[in-house]
């Protein structure tokens, strides 16, 4: 069973590569039993969301005033 | 857009690019040199603009390149070299982790956290949490999301494993996920 530091170690490295298949299955097997590695997993997504986001915030038009085309 | 309109907006973009680029070199001389430089090239460039990509997606583009160049300079030069990674990862997981590796304190969740990002504060808070990433994770992190380097070219560019690479982007996210959750997600108290 992964510890959680590893789990958090995977859960980061699948937003920069492929994981084996062995590394998605402990990953996955983790995550359903830990809310807290969960929550950290998600965190990450968004990081890389917030990023993107950032530069349209830098245009100084919020998402909110000047809503863009999906 | 004439040429002249053209580099008449270009300029109109600086104090964003500087923004944009003092966030990644941690500079404001350094930032703003790699601003003029971009700057430079993209009014010298205009008659070239073709229009296919948005003027500041077009100018960005210029400006993330000279910001690459840059970290490949600052490479070369020994006292900067990214070396001890070991060393930069000891201290967080420590915070974290216990000795067994699981969680000290357990994350909570961010319930919306997509409404942040529509609120100016929240921007203020992200690049204080970025600025107070430690030198190398924070590079690594920079390349990797604001840059859009694969991890192989980061490792690359900054010669090292990517392992190491990858163990910088998961103290680079904890850490700012540490701070966010700190500085803004914090866990309702009956308000």
């Amino acid at each position: 069973m992964l510890s959680c530091k590893e789990a958090t170690e995977l859960a980061s490295q699948a937003l920069d590569r492929k994981l084996g298949l062995g590394d998605r299955l402990g990953l996955r097997l983790h995550l359903l039993i830990c809310s807290g590695c969960r929550a950290a997993r998600d965190q990450f997504s968004f990081l890389r969301k917030s990023v993107a986001a950032y530069g349209a915030h830098l245009d100084g038009s919020s998402p909110a005033s000047g809503r863009r085309k999906d | 857009m004439d040429t002249e309109e053209i580099q008449q907006a270009v300029v109109q973009l600086r104090p964003q690019l500087v923004r944009f680029a003092r966030l990644q070199l941690r500079s404001d001389s350094l930032a703003e040199d790699v601003v003029q430089e971009a700057l430079l090239a993209a009014v010298e460039g205009a008659a070239r603009f073709s229009g296919a990509a948005s003027l500041k997606t077009w100018v960005f583009s210029i400006l993330r390149n000279k910001i690459i160049d840059e970290f490949r300079q600052q490479k070369r030069q020994p006292q900067n070299a990214t070396t001890n990674v070991e060393d930069i990862l000891d201290g967080l997981t420590e915070e974290l982790f216990t000795q067994a590796d699981h969680w000290i304190e357990m994350p909570a969740t961010w319930g919306d956290p997509e409404a942040a990002l529509e609120q100016k504060r929240f921007w203020l808070i992200f690049e204080t949490c970025l600025d107070a990433l430690p030198p190398t994770p924070a590079r690594v992190f920079m390349m990797r999301e604001f840059l859009g380097l694969e991890t192989a070219e980061i490792c690359k560019e900054l010669a090292i494993t990517s392992s190491n690479c990858w163990v910088l982007l998961h103290r680079a996210r904890l850490s700012l996920r540490e701070c966010l959750s700190q500085r803004w997600f914090v866990p309702e108290k009956g308000a």
